[in-house]
């Protein structure tokens, strides 16, 4: 049973800004469920509450930025970037402002339907000149994303897990480095995010049918780790990526540009959000109906092999069992 | 700054407009409205208030190096006309990017730059652009987009609060930026967060590039809204130098300072009175309306017409 750390962000954090006075935490009315709360309550000094107001927010951050503090802003994914996209092109991106955007909730990891779940910002992001974009796929990550967050001469935008997450990994988020989750000579799968999880369920049912997966994890999104990509796509019957994100413009499509700039033939599926929204409800539930969870994965595979591997659902149940009656389930959205 | 021969401000804002004015005639257009309204805040704010080191970039415009990036270390901004960084020094902010041409004839006026800078005005290359960006002279951020500068100046503020520096940070806005709900954020937290090293000067007059704020979006009683948000307030005759001095002098502790500057969009130009309510960039349509208000405009400024 993997261990399933409880939220790893807010340890993480208090245990890295005070002893940098010019990192500085902002908030936007999500303290608590962007794991500060205790850092605001032990650190105010190093605490700006900006309240319901994130154009404000952006701008403000880039000028905090320009008299050499570090703000880490903190809120929502979806809110980082849908309202105050001019003020991030302007404020922050175009005179390349160290502003650290903490991106909470990415994707369909929130129950808030539309208005809260961020699907689009990887592609959004992608376009914008100077961004880096980070992910966090396990609680390791979300432990040692923060000094490598703010290690960049730039903006850099953090999809960020909260609540409990799974250990998966044992050694720190490494920056453009994709991480090699298993070496198997079939296909291909790329995975971020969440989704490493999921394909993480899928890794033994294949196996045991003599299918050999070779599984990277990426947790930096832009730059790309082009190199490990390309040697690890040569010779292989497919490649398959899996994203908590509409597969337009995220992982599946920077896969997808490099394998044709690489002049790799080979079948690529992406896998997540199919050119559409999603709405309110549990993360398992999302998962399996919109195409990300570990049986997708396995169908998509069967597709690319031409083959029936006849894997059961409860076959991919292993690696952890979300915990549905959490306490941090019922946490304000 | 040593300045030898000081100016008076009332030469300052007469220079200003005169600049602006024979830009715009001998470039077919340009922003004139906008300099009858604001020289005289820039010049009591360049000539008096503001308190700014030596020019830290060169009198002849640099042409664009570029945009910034961690892989260029080239790229500037045109803070350095204000002078440079240290903790002693204003900042200051011009929001409404639009007001390019008159900063740049008002650092030309206040000599931080050379005589022939405007030759730089709008050329492909140049860093001198139009709207003003955050590499052209004076520009020490991006706020083409209008209502961000108040924010990054607030930031900026509370920064330098934070760090014990004793310069100000002075935001120039338009009134037009009132419309913009991010200037109302910001009010809100400047306010709560007892940002009072921010000085702001509002252009009020009361135009937009549609025409008149009044036929577009009223803002009402600008002063009263302003106050409700718990700023100190001061709506003033924009062109009466003894009151902008004694308005700018009278921050208090814990509130930011918005003056309110009333002004006239064809003030020292009456001639642009007939050009009402489309004065948001002047241009002819015809040779002869050129004529008619170079004549006209020469003569309400004290040019001699061989001078355009």
């Amino acid at each position: 049973m993997v261990e399933i750390v409880n939220r790893p962000y807010g340890k993480a954090f208090e245990a890295f800004a005070p002893s940098r006075p010019d990192v500085l935490c902002l908030s936007a009315d999500l303290t608590s469920s962007c794991e500060v709360d205790g850092f605001r309550d032990r650190h105010p000094d190093q605490f700006l509450s900006l309240g319901m107001a994130e154009q404000n927010m952006m701008s403000f951050a880039g000028g905090l930025a320009m008299q050499g503090f570090r703000p880490f802003l903190h809120t929502f994914a979806v809110f980082l970037y849908r309202r105050p996209y001019d003020q991030l092109i302007n404020s922050i991106a175009y005179p390349n402002r160290k502003v650290r955007l903490m991106g909470f909730l990415p994707g369909i990891t929130t129950p808030g339907g539309i208005t809260h779940q961020a699907i689009e910002d990887i592609a959004v992001m992608r376009a914008i000149p100077n961004m880096t974009i980070l992910e966090t796929g396990d609680a390791t990550e979300v432990e040692t994303v923060l000094e490598v967050a703010d290690a960049i001469d730039g903006p850099v935008y953090v999809r960020v897990l909260r609540g409990e997450v799974p250990r998966l990994f044992s050694t720190p988020f490494a920056f453009n480095k994709l991480r090699t989750v298993s070496e198997g000579n079939d296909v291909l799968v790329v995975t971020s995010g969440v989704s490493t999880e999921e394909a993480m369920r899928a890794a033994k049912p294949l196996q045991d049918r003599g299918i050999g997966i070779y599984h990277l994890h990426a947790s930096t999104l832009k730059p790309f780790d082009r190199d490990t990509l390309v040697s690890a796509a040569r010779g292989k019957k497919g490649v398959v990526t899996l994203e908590n994100h509409t597969i337009n413009g995220g992982l599946g499509s920077l896969v997808a540009e490099i394998l044709a700039e690489e002049g790799i033939g080979v079948k690529l599926r992406r896998l997540g959000l199919d050119d559409t929204f999603a709405h309110g409800a549990s993360k398992p539930y999302l998962m399996k109906k919109y195409g990300l969870d570990a049986s997708a994965l396995v169908v998509a595979i069967e597709d690319l092999l031409g083959r029936c591997l006849d894997i059961a659902d409860t076959e991919l149940e292993g690696v952890r069992l979300d915990t549905v009656h959490s306490a941090q389930k019922a946490e304000a959205l | 700054m040593t300045i030898t021969n000081r100016q008076s401000t009332e030469d300052v804002a007469a220079g200003i407009r005169r600049r602006v004015f024979l830009h715009t005639m001998r470039n077919n257009g340009g922003y004139l409205s906008q300099a009858c309204s604001a020289a005289e805040t820039l010049a009591v704010l360049y000539n008096e208030v503001l308190n700014l080191g030596e020019p830290t970039l060169p009198k002849m415009p640099l042409p664009f190096a570029g945009v910034p990036s961690a892989s260029n270390p080239d790229a500037f901004t045109g803070a350095g006309y204000h002078g440079p960084f240290s903790p002693e020094y204003d900042r200051f902010i011009i929001s409404p990017a639009h007001y390019a041409l008159v900063i740049y004839s008002a650092l030309i006026q206040m000599g931080r730059m050379g005589e022939d800078a405007l030759d730089y005005f709008n050329k492909d290359g140049s860093s001198v652009e139009m709207i003003g960006a955050e590499h052209s002279p004076g520009m020490e951020v991006t706020t083409g987009s209008l209502a961000q500068g108040l924010s990054m100046a607030s930031g900026l503020a509370w920064a330098r609060k934070r760090r014990g520096d004793t310069g100000k940070v002075w935001v120039y806005m338009s009134d037009g930026e009132f419309q913009e709900g991010q200037t109302w954020e910001c009010l809100a937290a400047m306010s709560f967060h007892g940002i009072d090293n921010v000085r702001v000067v509002v252009d009020v007059n009361r135009q937009q590039c549609d025409g008149a704020m009044s036929s577009v979006l009223d803002l009402g009683d600008l002063p009263a809204r302003v106050v409700s948000f718990g700023a100190t307030t001061r709506s003033i005759d924009g062109h009466d130098l003894d009151a902008l001095r004694n308005a700018t002098n009278s921050a208090e502790p814990g509130r930011p300072l918005v003056i309110l500057a009333n002004t006239s969009p064809f003030q020292g130009m009456p001639f642009l009175q007939r050009r009402f309510p489309r004065l948001h960039y002047v241009r002819f349509k015809s040779k002869d309306e050129r004529e008619e208000m170079k004549v006209a405009i020469a003569e309400e400024l004290g040019l001699e017409l061989e001078s355009i």
